[in-house]
């Protein structure tokens, strides 16, 4: 059962009210149509300790779990998808430090994301290899004191912004399997030999920046390998049995923004001489929409739960992300439909809803696989 | 057999057409999809070439062709990745309307300009609180003299800021019955009273000219007046078969299209071992349910056009057939990004253009829903 505790309802409110106050609507028609981010208002939320609130107090955060993460995304994609999932990616992959790296990296690093100085972004596919992480071609090399990285990265989110990357990198060509041969190598933004090419305009959630990132002997000190040399593939399917509950929450949120806004249109909208909410076809598929956040949101608090209760299911995570990004796609194009017309016109909103849940269902981990 | 019968002169036109839009459209898409609209002179070449308007009859200047040309402009223009260049909406949607119930005087007026592309045509139906419910419009014609005075807004006009003409939908408010007090009237751009409102900003059909239009006190001579008063919507029921046809058609010309590309995209991508997508199970019958989809649509699709040559009243298939297709092509490309992944939320996608593109598809020309309401009532249920 998910009844949410006294503290948990307290950082709904102030989410929900955060979000209110500050997403307004023509502010994000412009950061999207510029692509730009959302600097004041990461930083306000920053301020307020929605960054990183699964973060140990020690580096800035508010020692509570992805749980009450879930619960920021969720708000916040509600309010408004773009925002909520560009705020909620502000520290995309710094959980990686987190989880496996060691105390200097932790210290040097997390406190600057949680308070609203540093992005971050994951580099982990690549151009030619589609969704493939199991076989690099991305290398590190060890060299004197350093790290020597060659190759290139897609789609990293942040990607331009971030002031550090995490880069899975194929250390041991020749392991057996090729997932022992990889490691993950902390790479900063302003190293000599890393180039970052922005990927233009996206399907939605333009405010937040996306690159292909190429690596040209760039070197780093061996200092910056995150955990184990070898264990890097299995950090990364870690980090994603925890990023999808992410993913997933900002799906529902977003399937609930839509929702809301659905509800006001059909209850306002009167054709036929009655509100369109009177239609029985318009009521059956707001009981469809309905079912398919409750369970979509159930599967997403559960996952979040196990994760926080030492019992981080992969397989489970996974679930999550499959079942509520359908559902957000699902929901969002029917929303688009009852408000017909006005559903494609961008002065409504919706529309973006719909464009941000197909991101949801699109980005990282190819739902295929 | 085969369902439809194209000669050497439809295929010659095809062939003519294509190499037209090879040149002149499709390398200039994505910079009308940037400029949110398309340049004037564009509908002037395209007329030029004698491809608008095909099945206007040769003592106005036209081709006198039959519905395959229409057919083929349609499935052409489905590849030249931009909506703005609407010519199956003017040639096969509104133009019509002038051809079977214009005057001859107005025939003369206005059909040799469709078909050249001095011509651009709209039709107004939609306002702002009138969508499904045609019945409800607000705009009024109020006859004085020999004018008619129209006065209200319309909303959603696709070609509303190149028009030269709309066709536009209005009551006599001294008429109750809703359905005896909508006419048809001709309104030329220019026309005192008439003025073009804003470009709306849509998710997709970014080239399209889709805009407000407001009448104020516009005053029109009598003979404006398209076929007779009152018949209105006797008019448009005449009309809408063809016009969920021709949806119906660029639902499945866009689903074909999309299929191609992203066939051709997962025997080209693969994994890190070198496998293509293809190879994969998964993938594989995702491929092969989407292209038996298509398979279905373009049969249904053949088989309604040469009903529709034949002149058949298949008012209930072609509804059936703009819901089923618009649902099916939105599915296809919606899955068809999810073979893509991360590949699918990059712009320079074409296929995130018309997965963009294709929602708007289920919603106008009378919205999917009322498609079933329509043939719920035709199967007398």
């Amino acid at each position: 059962m998910f009844e949410f505790d006294k503290s948990q309802k307290q950082i709904q409110k102030a989410v929900k009210a955060f979000a209110k106050g500050e997403f307004d609507k023509e502010l994000i028609q412009e950061l999207e149509k510029n692509r730009e981010y959302p600097k004041e208002i990461w930083k306000k939320a920053t301020d307020l300790g929605f960054i990183g609130i699964h973060f140990p107090e020690e580096v800035s955060g508010a020692n509570l779990g992805i749980f009450e993460n879930v619960i920021v995304a969720e708000e916040m994609c509600r309010k408004d998808s773009s925002m909520g999932i560009t705020l909620t990616m502000a520290g995309y992959a710094s959980e990686c430090l987190l989880r496996f790296g060691k105390d200097e990296l932790k210290e040097k690093f997390l406190p600057k994301i949680a308070e609203g100085e540093m992005l971050s972004g994951g580099a982990f596919t690549e151009p030619d290899n589609g969704a493939d992480i199991t076989l690099l071609s991305t290398t590190a090399v060890r060299d004197g004191s350093e790290w020597v990285i060659n190759g290139k990265k897609s789609f990293v989110i942040n990607g331009g912004s971030a002031s550090f990357y995490i880069v899975l990198c194929q250390t041991d060509p020749n392991a057996q399997p090729s997932t022992q041969g990889i490691s993950m190598i902390l790479v900063e933004a302003d190293t000599k030999g890393l180039e970052i090419k922005d990927v233009g305009k996206k399907l939605g959630i333009n405010m937040m920046p996306m690159a292909e990132l190429t690596f040209e002997s760039v070197r780093v000190p061996l200092s910056n390998l995150i955990g184990e040399e070898g264990r890097g593939y299995d950090y990364v399917q870690e980090f994603f049995a925890e990023s999808r509950i992410l993913s997933a929450a900002q799906a529902v949120g977003t399937a609930e923004g839509a929702y809301d806004r659905a509800i006001d249109y059909i209850k306002g909208r009167e054709q036929f001489n009655r509100p369109i909410a009177a239609f029985q076809s318009v009521r059956h598929k707001i009981a469809d929409m309905c079912t398919k956040i409750e369970f979509s949101k159930l599967i997403t608090y559960e996952a979040a739960q196990r994760f926080d209760n030492g019992k981080s299911d992969p397989k489970f995570s996974a679930m999550a992300k499959i079942a509520a990004t359908n559902a957000a796609m699902e929901v969002t194009n029917e929303a688009v439909q009852l408000l017909g017309g006005y559903g494609y016109m961008t002065e409504y909103e919706i529309e973006h809803f719909y464009r941000d849940a197909k991101y949801c269902r699109l980005e990282k981990e190819m739902s295929m696989f | 057999m085969d369902i439809l019968n194209y000669t050497e002169a439809h295929h010659e036109f095809r062939q003519r057409l294509r190499a037209f839009l090879e040149k002149e459209v499709t390398p200039r898409a994505e910079q009308w999809e940037k400029d949110h609209i398309v340049p004037r002179e564009i509908w002037n070449k395209i007329g030029q070439q004698g491809f608008l308007s095909t099945s206007v009859a040769k003592e106005y200047g036209g081709l006198g062709g039959d519905f395959l040309y229409s057919a083929i402009v349609c499935e052409e223009m489905a590849s030249t990745g931009q909506t703005g260049l609407a010519a199956t909406l003017h040639s096969d949607v509104v133009v019509p309307y002038i051809e079977e119930y214009g005057s001859e005087e107005m025939k003369k007026k206005y059909l040799p300009g469709c078909v050249s592309g001095d011509i651009v045509t709209a039709v107004a139906m939609t306002e702002p609180g009138a969508g499904s419910d045609l019945s409800s419009i607000q705009t009024t014609a109020i006859e004085e003299g020999d004018e008619v005075i129209i006065s209200g807004s319309k909303t959603f006009i696709s070609n509303g800021i190149h028009c030269d003409i709309v066709i536009v939908a209005a009551k006599d408010p001294a008429i109750e019955n809703p359905y005896n007090a909508l006419s048809l009237y001709v309104v030329d751009d220019g026309t005192p009273g008439f003025e073009k409102g804003k470009q709306l900003e849509k998710m997709g059909w970014h080239s399209q000219d889709t805009a407000e239009l407001f009448f104020n006190n516009c005053r029109i001579q009598k003979s404006n007046i398209l076929g007779e008063k009152g018949f209105g919507f006797l008019m448009l029921m005449g009309k809408l078969q063809q016009e969920r046809l021709v949806c119906a058609m660029g639902a499945v010309n866009g689903a074909q299209i999309c299929l191609n590309r992203i066939v051709d995209y997962c025997k080209k991508a693969s994994d890190a071992s070198g496998k293509p997508l293809s190879k994969s199970q998964a993938v594989q019958f995702a491929l092969v349910e989407m292209a038996t989809d298509v398979k279905i649509g373009r049969t249904f699709i053949d088989k309604l056009i040469a009903d529709h040559m034949e002149k058949k009243d298949i008012k209930t298939e072609t509804s059936m057939a703009k819901f089923w297709m618009t649902e099916m092509t939105n599915r296809i490309i919606g899955r068809s990004l999810e073979i893509m992944g991360d590949f699918g939320t990059i712009e320079t996608n074409p296929l995130l253009r018309g997965w963009r593109d294709a929602r708007v598809t289920s919603i106008f020309a009378g919205t999917n829903e009322i498609m079933k309401f329509i043939i719920s009532k035709l199967m007398k249920l």
